[in-house]
């Protein structure tokens, strides 16, 4: 049943990752989070609109399971959505940081146009695609993805996120379900961060695990620490190459945890210090930091410059992001659909007459 | 996928049942569907097809009876029992440049994938996240003693509900050329299919052999009349020109039938039109009354012709309950031939 992954660094060529992709992956956590730190800044100013969503902790998860697929730019790659706390993975996919900053800021140029907010936005071509809230519609559509891979016979795979809590939704059991049955290339990540807002996992389920799933399903299953980035990304690589050589549907179960709450605005009053204090000193990239180091895959300068790195495209992004401008409100009423067109108020037209509207 | 197609179409006969038209024959309203499917299919191989029991059984009403054979299972897939699933699953197929067509095994159950339907496909092009092009398809509608849960007519449901289209047709014409408008479309189509229609004998037409199609967001004149306009869709159009007939006859009264085919986008043009020409108006809908289309047209009406009626609009619908199984109560509960012409009559004098 669940094959739960030790260290990944028990076998050193186990994830055959290259010194510079190691430091790319380094180069994503830190980007990750320094990307949300600055906008909690923003949230602080009232420049990000609506809520704020952390993925603090988590990141390893995020970034290491998106490393595991193919990227391109041009839509021929594999395809993934994320959910909330995936801000990682879709840095990873080739989502600029710009374009978060300006999702959050509700700006104009933003990739909805100030329609939707946060992680949720498209790229076909970079193979990310904007979820809903509702995020157990995201397998469905995923479901649909891998099938119309399948049917094509693309060597393709979908890579979908579900959190501990939308694993409980029927969405994600009929979605899930039909991949299977098609042996469509769906991999399916549970995030199992301990919390769904305010209600722990062992009101979600009275299973053990998550992937205790998988045989019930049909399906291979396997588990991980989400908190160590090169098994999350082992794991996942597992069962993308799987899929691509027609392997079918993977559920997965990375055990990590949330240490902010739902977003900004959340206390986490629920939460005892003391499992608080436990995860934080699990933090993933502090982790990753120990281990690059130890094995000599990096140096202490090295680190400090990849850091700065980002630093850096986190600051540029920031301030292209503060000086992009809020949509035209006007912009509200485009593409509801391909036709027709949908009209204005006929209060607010030049000569205000219901009959013309 | 092409040459998947291609070889299956070497390999295999088309079926006479879906060349009726090729032969010159009459099809019925269902018959019309089977053929827009296929053509579809065999246009444009990105089309295919999901639903519960489509495949070897040929769907509950055989709307797609031999189309495994043909065209195999990959492109006329049998589905877990899973609506939701199912409908959210052709949204990420649409997205690949796929043209999913979803058959509801009755459209009653649509209400499973209403979370997909609003919240995903109807908002995804709007949120910049690509076009849905994909039709959901189905038999709704009462009349045939189905009980609460095969007879429904779960338009409005879907009606307040901005991205998404819906079309409901009459006629074996409309049927066939607006189900491969929908399937052609860049948007989402709710396309709705009123089983008492699906075998009618009086529906057969030769249909023009050739490929066409219907453009959605256009209303039909049914039937002529410069007395009073009925506006209606689906089964009611039918059961409007049964009243109209007998007005005609025994009250000398020229009633307009407009069949609006598309009920989103709603054709207002056309409505207003017809509004102009009669000054009176009655809507009909087998939906329940509360809630139900009549209330939207009566609004666009006084928007945009109060000036022109001579008569408040009226509304014959069905009552505001489930609809039961037993036959005097499924046929009181429906909109009848009676009500209509009790209606128009009241109107006339008004």
């Amino acid at each position: 049943m669940a094959d739960v992954t030790g260290d990944a660094f028990n076998g050193d060529g186990e994830t055959g990752l290259s010194r510079e992709q190691l430091h790319e992956i380094y180069y994503y956590l830190q980007l990750t989070r320094q990307a949300e730190e600055a906008l909690v800044n923003l949230y602080r100013q009232s420049k990000v609109i609506g809520g704020l969503y952390r993925s603090l902790g988590q990141e390893a998860t995020a970034v290491g399971s998106a490393y595991a697929l193919h990227r391109r730019t041009d839509g021929t790659g594999d395809f993934m959505a994320p959910a909330i706390r995936n801000l990682g993975s879709m840095f990873v996919m080739g989502a600029p940081v710009v374009d978060v900053f300006r999702q959050y800021m509700a700006k104009g140029n933003s990739p909805t146009g100030g329609r939707e907010l946060n992680v949720h936005f498209t790229d076909f071509g970079k193979g990310y695609l904007g979820p809903i809230s509702h995020l157990g519609v995201m397998i469905e559509v995923l479901a649909g993805v891998a099938l119309s891979f399948k049917l094509r016979g693309e060597p393709r795979v979908a890579l979908g996120y579900s959190g501990d809590g939308a694993a409980s939704t029927g969405a994600f059991h009929e979605a899930f379900n039909f991949a299977a049955v098609q042996r469509a290339p769906l991999v399916v990540i549970i995030e199992n961060n301990q919390y769904a807002y305010s209600t722990p996992v062992s009101k979600q389920t009275a299973a053990e695990s998550f992937v205790a799933r998988a045989p019930a399903y049909g399906v291979p299953g396997e588990s991980c620490d989400g908190n160590d980035v090169l098994a999350v990304y082992a794991m996942t690589k597992r069962a993308v190459e799987r899929a691509r050589a027609g392997g079918g549907a993977s559920l997965l179960e990375v055990r990590t945890y949330r240490r902010k709450g739902h977003a900004e605005h959340d206390n986490q009053a629920y939460v005892p210090p003391e499992e608080l204090a436990y995860w934080e000193a699990q933090d993933p990239i502090d982790r990753f930091e120990r281990q690059l180091l130890a094995r000599g895959w990096a140096t202490a300068d090295e680190l400090a410059a990849i850091r700065a790195r980002a630093a850096e495209e986190v600051e540029w992004a920031r301030t292209e992001a503060e000086a992009s401008p809020l949509p035209e409100p006007e912009s509200a009423l485009d593409d509801v659909y391909g036709w027709p067109p949908i009209r204005p108020l006929w209060t607010r037209l030049p000569n205000p007459d219901p009959h013309l509207w | 996928m092409a040459t998947v197609s291609d070889q299956i179409s070497a390999k295999r006969e088309k079926p006479e049942h879906v060349r009726l038209t090729e032969l010159g024959k009459p099809v019925t309203f269902l018959e019309a569907i089977r053929e827009a499917l296929w053509e579809e299919m065999e246009r444009d191989p990105n089309v295919f097809l999901m639903g519960e029991d489509i495949g070897v059984y040929g769907g509950a009403f055989k709307v797609t009876e031999g189309f495994l054979d043909y065209f195999g299972e990959e492109r006329v897939i049998d589905t877990p029992i899973s609506e939701a699933g199912f409908t959210g699953a052709a949204a990420g197929a649409a997205h690949m440049g796929m043209r999913p067509v979803v058959e509801m095994q009755f459209m009653d159950f649509v209400s499973c994938a209403y979370e997909p339907l609003t919240n995903y496909i109807a908002t995804s092009r709007y949120r910049r996240s690509g076009p849905v092009p994909m039709v959901v398809r189905g038999p709704v509608g009462g009349g045939v003693r189905g009980g609460p849960f095969h007879s429904q007519n779960p338009e409005m449901a879907f009606f307040h509900t901005p991205g998404l289209k819906i079309v409901y047709p009459a006629t074996a014409s409309d049927a066939k050329g607006l189900l491969k408008a929908a399937i052609r479309d860049d948007d989402p189509v709710l396309f709705f299919e009123h089983k008492k229609l699906y075998r009618a004998p009086g529906l057969r037409e030769v249909l023009p052999n050739e490929d066409y199609v219907v453009p959605l967001g256009k209303a039909r004149i049914h039937r002529q009349g410069k007395d009073l306009t009925i506006v209606t869709y689906g089964y009611m159009v039918h059961e409007s020109a049964k009243a109209a007939e007998q007005l005609a006859e025994e009250d000398g009264l020229d009633v307009e039938i407009l069949d609006l085919r598309t009920l989103l986008p709603l054709d207002d043009d056309a409505i207003v039109a017809s509004v102009k020409k009669t000054g009176r108006v009655l809507v009909v809908h087998e939906d329940t009354r509360t809630g139900g289309i009549a209330g939207e047209i009566a609004m666009r009406i006084n928007e945009k012709a109060f000036e022109w009626l001579d008569a408040p609009i009226l509304r014959v619908t069905a009552i505001d309950t489930p609809i039961p199984y037993s036959p005097p109560l499924e046929d009181y509960f429906l909109p009848q031939v009676a009500d209509i012409v009790t209606a128009c009559r009241y109107l006339a004098r008004y």
